[in-house]
Formats: C-alpha cells, sequence, structure tokens
C-alpha cells in the first residue's frame, strides 16, 4: 500500500513560565493512500499538537518542533520554507477544526470563504470559482447553494456550519484531510449527519483521512485503522478490529472498559488517577501510576514496540519474553 | 427506592421573553415526577430546555406557568426565607468545574461557605471536620484543602463541586451535565462516584445529559426532552429495548456505539434537517418538520402525553388509538 504520510520520531515542545512542556516525546505513524486514521486520547496527550505539527501550525515561539521527520509523498515537511509550506497547506493538506462556530469569519459571506482558497492557489476566473463553490456545497449537502453562497456564518445552524467548514477544506482537491474532533461540538443527530458526509466523500474523492477523536463510538464507525496516544506517545497502534477486539495495552483495555455502551449495562471500569504532568514526564512508561500491571521496569526504561502482526503493534513491557515468563508461572501458581 | 414522590412538576412552563414580541419557549409544558432514592435522567440536545428544567426546579428561574412540587411544598411559592431553608435540602451540580469554582477561593472556603451561610456549626473547628470528612467522602484528602482550584484537574474539580453540593446534607441533587466537560477515563471515576453517595446517603438525582449511553448507564428512568417538551418517559432500560417516540429511536440509532462489528451491522435513522428555532416551532408536534412518520394531524394538534404501557409514557400521534389502527406499519423500529 502507498503510504502518503510518515511521521517518525516527532518531538514538539512549548516553552512556558513554568518550564518546558514536552507534549510530543517521540510519535511514529503512517498514513496509508485512501484510509481513515483515527487517533484517540484523552485531552492533553498530545494529538491535536501532533497534527498541527503535519501542518506547521505550532506558533514558533513558543513552540518548537525538536526532533523528527513529517515524510509528505517524499518531502519532509519540518524542513521546508514558510512559503512552500503555505503552497502546501488548504491544498494537498487540509484541516477541519474542532468548533465550526469559530472556524469561520463572521463577516465574510460564505462564498467569499469557499473561493478565496481556491483563487489564492489556482489561477481560476470568477466564474469558474463559484461553479466549483457550488459543487463543493452540493456534495455536503447544503440546499438551495446558489442562495447560500451570498449568506453569512450566522445564518448557519452549528450542523450546516461544519459543513460549510468541509467543503472549504475539500475545495483544492485535497490528498489529505485532517480533522481535529470535527464532530465534538455537535449534537449527536448532527454528528450522525457529519460522519455520513464523511463516508460519502472519502468515496467520491478518494481523500486520505486523519481523524482526531476521544468518542471510541466515532472511531468504531468511521476509522481504518486506530493510533491510541497517551502522554505525547502512541502506545498502542492497529487495525480498528485489532483495537477494539486485541487491545494489548492496558490503557487502551481501561479506556475501552471506562466507556458506557448503550447496548450493554454493567459496572464502568474507570481508570484511576490522572495523566502525568508533561513538564516532567516519567522517563520510563508514562501510565505506569495508573498501570494495574506495573512491574518495576515499568517506571525505569520506557518500552520498545512490539509487533504483534503487521499492522499491529503495541509499547507495552507485559510484551517482553521474561515477563510473559513471569505471566506464566504466576498462572500456573 | 419507594413509590414516595420526592419531586413533582405539573405542566411546567418556561417562556423567555426576547423583546420585539419574540418569545423564547424552552420549556413549554413539561409533567414529571422523580420518586425518593431514584436517578432521574434527562437527556435530549442542545436547546431542548433540558438545563432550564432544572434551573427552574431548583428556583434559579420563576416559572411561567405550572408548578413544581417538592418534598411537599410548592418551591415557586415559597417566601425567601422559607427558600433559603429548602437550600439545604436541594442543591446543584454545574457542568463546568473550570467556571464553577471561584479562583480566588481555598477549597476549604469553597466547600464551608454553604455551612457558613446557613450557619450549621457554631464554631470553625467543627466545621473543618466536616469540611475534611466531606473531602474523604469524594475521593480527595484533607491536605487539598488548603489549595486553590487551579491546582487540581477537572475530575479532581467536579469532585470539589460535589463536596460542595453535600456540605448541606441534602436529600435531592440536580446534575446538570456534571461530566460533559471531562475526560472518558475520569467520566466513570465521577459516575461511579455519584452511584456509591447514592447508596451511602439515599440521595436522588436529577442527572442531566446530553450523552444517552452515560444517562442509561446512571439512571433508573429517562425523560427524552425535544424543543421544549418531553416527548417519552420510562424505565432506562426499557427506553433502549422499546423506544416509541421516532425522535428517541432516531437519537438512540445516531449514538455509535464503541464495536466495530456492531456499527458495521447497524441501521441508521439519520433524521434531516436541524432542529427548528424554539423562538418559532412547529405548529402541532414540535418534532414533526424532522420526523419520518409525520402525518397531516401532526402538524394541527399537539400530541397528548399519554401513559401508553405501564410506566412508559410519549407524546406521540402514532400511538394515539385512533390513528394506530390506520397505519400500515409498526412504528416500533428496532433500533439495533
Amino acid at each position: 500500500m502507498e503510504k502518503i504520510l510518515e511521521v517518525t520520531d516527532l518531538h514538539v515542545t512549548f516553552a512556558t513560565y513554568g518550564g518546558t512542556v514536552q507534549a510530543v516525546r517521540g510519535v511514529d505513524f503512517h498514513l496509508n493512500k485512501g484510509e481513515t486514521l483515527a487517533i484517540v486520547g484523552e485531552s492533553g496527550c498530545g494529538k491535536s499538537v501532533t497534527v498541527n505539527a503535519i501542518m506547521r501550525l505550532i506558533p514558533n515561539p513558543p513552540g518548537r518542533i525538536t526532533n523528527g521527520k513529517i515524510l509528505f509523498k517524499g518531502q519532509d515537511l519540518t524542513k521546508l520554507k514558510e512559503k512552500k509550506m503555505r503552497s502546501i497547506r488548504g491544498v494537498d493538506i487540509s484541516m477541519i477544526f474542532q468548533d465550526p462556530m469559530t472556524a469561520l469569519n463572521p463577516t465574510l459571506t460564505i462564498g467569499n470563504q469557499l473561493m478565496e482558497g481556491l483563487k489564492q492557489h489556482h489561477d481560476v476566473t470568477d466564474k469558474e470559482a463559484k461553479r466549483r463553490a457550488l459543487e463543493m456545497l452540493d456534495l455536503v449537502g447544503i440546499p438551495n447553494p446558489e442562495e447560500r453562497l451570498k449568506q453569512y456564518p450566522h445564518q448557519f445552524s452549528g450542523g450546516m456550519r461544519q459543513r460549510i467548514v468541509i467543503a472549504i477544506a475539500l475545495i483544492c482537491e485535497p490528498e489529505l484531510l485532517i480533522a481535529d474532533e470535527p464532530t465534538t461540538a455537535l449534537d449527536v443527530t448532527i454528528q450522525a449527519q457529519i460522519l455520513e458526509l464523511f463516508e460519502r466523500i472519502q468515496e467520491v474523492t478518494g481523500v486520505s483521512i486523519i481523524l482526531i477523536t476521544h468518542d471510541l463510538g466515532v472511531v468504531a464507525k468511521i476509522a481504518d485503522r486506530v493510533a491510541v496516544m497517551y502522554a505525547g506517545k502512541i502506545i498502542e497502534t492497529g487495525m480498528k478490529r485489532e483495537i477494539f477486539y486485541r487491545p494489548q495495552h492496558p490503557y487502551t483495555k481501561g479506556l475501552l472498559e471506562s466507556v458506557p455502551r448503550l447496548d450493554t449495562k454493567g459496572k464502568l471500569q474507570p481508570i484511576e488517577g490522572t495523566p502525568p504532568d508533561l513538564f516532567s514526564p516519567p522517563t520510563g512508561c508514562p501510565f505506569t501510576a495508573r498501570c494495574p500491571f506495573a512491574m518495576e521496569v515499568c517506571d525505569k526504561v520506557y518500552p520498545e514496540s512490539t509487533a504483534m502482526s503487521d499492522s499491529h503493534t503495541v509499547n507495552c513491557w507485559l510484551q517482553d519474553e521474561r515477563a510473559k515468563k513471569v505471566l506464566a508461572t504466576m498462572a500456573t501458581n | 427506592m419507594t413509590e414516595e414522590k420526592i419531586l413533582e412538576i405539573n405542566h411546567l412552563k418556561k417562556h423567555f421573553d426576547l423583546g420585539k414580541n419574540q418569545l423564547l419557549k424552552a420549556v413549554d409544558g413539561v409533567t414529571f415526577h422523580i420518586r425518593r432514592g431514584e436517578t432521574f435522567g434527562l437527556v435530549g440536545e442542545s436547546g431542548c430546555g433540558k438545563s432550564t428544567i432544572g434551573r427552574t426546579i431548583i428556583g434559579l428561574y420563576n416559572k411561567t406557568e405550572g408548578d413544581v412540587w417538592f418534598n411537599g411544598r410548592n418551591v415557586h411559592e415559597l417566601s425567601e426565607k422559607e427558600l433559603f431553608k429548602l437550600r439545604r435540602e436541594m442543591q446543584m451540580i454545574f457542568q463546568d468545574p473550570y467556571a464553577s469554582l471561584n479562583p480566588r477561593s481555598t477549597v476549604r472556603e469553597i466547600i464551608s461557605e454553604p455551612m457558613e451561610v446557613h450557619q450549621l456549626y457554631k464554631n470553625k473547628k467543627e466545621q473543618d471536620e466536616r469540611v475534611y470528612e466531606l473531602l474523604e467522602e469524594v475521593g480527595l484528602n484533607r491536605d487539598h484543602a488548603n489549595r486553590y482550584p487551579h491546582e487540581f484537574s477537572g475530575g479532581q474539580r467536579q469532585r470539589i463541586g460535589i463536596a460542595r453540593a453535600l456540605a448541606l446534607g441534602p436529600d435531592f441533587i440536580i446534575a446538570d451535565e456534571p461530566i460533559s466537560a471531562l475526560d472518558v477515563s475520569v467520566q466513570a471515576q465521577v459516575v461511579n462516584l455519584l452511584k456509591q453517595l447514592q447508596e451511602e446517603k439515599g440521595l436522588t438525582f436529577l442527572f442531566i445529559a446530553h450523552d444517552l449511553s452515560m444517562v442509561k448507564q446512571i439512571s433508573d428512568r429517562i425523560g427524552v426532552m425535544y424543543l421544549g417538551n418531553m416527548v417519552e418517559l420510562t424505565e432506562s432500560e426499557m427506553l433502549y429495548e422499546k423506544p416509541l417516540h421516532p425522535y428517541t429511536q432516531a437519537l438512540l440509532s445516531a449514538i455509535p456505539i464503541p464495536d466495530p462489528d456492531i456499527e458495521e451491522k447497524r441501521e441508521r435513522i439519520i433524521l434531516e434537517g436541524d432542529l427548528p428555532s424554539p423562538i418559532n416551532p412547529p405548529s402541532g408536534c414540535v418534532f414533526r418538520t424532522r420526523c419520518p412518520f409525520a402525518m397531516e394531524v401532526c402538524s394541527k394538534e399537539k400530541p397528548e402525553w399519554q401513559e401508553v404501557e405501564n410506566n412508559h409514557f410519549v407524546a406521540c400521534h402514532l400511538y394515539n388509538k385512533n390513528v394506530k389502527n390506520t397505519l400500515d406499519k409498526d412504528p416500533v423500529v428496532n433500533i439495533r
């Protein structure tokens, strides 16, 4: 399969008065052409920072990509000049943000906002731009596009605004779409509409999608692969079914057990405690303090990644042969 | 749980006058009761009026019509003095643990303020002891008393908010979206804490939330709201097993289940369009503009609130006897 994006050993830090926050601490992942990768994790785990780094939207200062490569179709985005990056943003890679209320400019008609990117990056006539804009509104399911083009964001509902944001992101036909919690601010019935829309646009345009979310239901619905982040690291990654049915990392398991499900009833198993402080992250596995299986080594050394299958890897000391031996003897006793 | 009603709400209406002859009908005629010791879940999407109900019950808003009976007293007809006393029995937990705690007060001050206002303890020492006790009850410890809110995580702050609500020893707590601002792994901690406190103290909860899967987890009975109206009310298992109102069916089917195999097979009812404005709601049944079953009668008459099965209430013309006989298919949809 063709890899459209490959991120290796990405580190991002933010300098603050209180010290340096190590927000992303060595993240590796890739994205295949035409697939949807979901990055899941709790707030502050570094998932948004990771994708903002891909878009080179980390404000510097205080933020800095201190290490790592972001290969997009063979070129390293971390090395590009800002001018060159600008020709990639919105054209080859687009981004959708969480809050459709603040993502649009309230003083411009949505027609203007739709066509702005197109005119900026491509040499198109006004007529052609308008035709494309109408086409996009139709694709994202906005009725009466001709009339709607002349309206302002406040004349649209939240769900409609998110559709417009998606239309703006897609108008230059990007190959990669990054969606940062695109449905979190929406009601569930509207979320269902938007998730259907994502599936449809992927079918129509073949765009590859990175979806950031904390909602495991959304992941189960539209992701192909999943990367689980915790305290600035990806601790487990695999195909959707591998993560949901054969999770290996205690954090992934804990996360799956702590969410209530509509179709079952049972006591919720919360993960006790809170994530570590990223001003001085632990040298070992960051989940140690909350992990029911923590061993002495966990606190000291970060585990290497272990491959469970071609697509499934996990960073956990429990996968080490020595730990397995101990567990086996414990089980027989 | 007993059959005794701790709270009874009759035809409650809360309208907000927006000026320019505009009237926002946030709550438009809602009737239900809450039994002593139960958790009653109130769900619905943003703008459906669920928070307004909570705030009207506790007297933060005046009602427009109808009444609220709490432990045999009509809340909106109490004098200031009686209302003051009522606060010892009824408390509230708010959604945003960042905005609901004063950043300039220590945790001790936050939790002891209600006790001071109500002059529960004669001396500081007794009061402090009670603060420590409350902190321990909600899973914090006494050393936290001298710290400020910013030193705590979201989940811990919500625990402080819970301790404050418990400070006066209430019977009834209104929890308005108490976990929506928290991370998933922490949500379960807070929900389990609420359940445990309920068992220990025999509390009654009104749990207001938009996350139906979490509400189902914690509630005994659930009321579903849409645009200022209650559309369905029943026991939480029943609501999932056999949702009657087309809106409840759509709402349940819209919630993605964290299980890929189930998600793949599920048929989804996708509602068209958006929520209409509560300023100028549709005539008749407010849901008719998005309802896949809408009939002629729906635009003319507001459906009656009726008990179609034991303890299962619904407001929908589909379950009106005269209409039901003319239907060619059963409106009860299997949403699984």
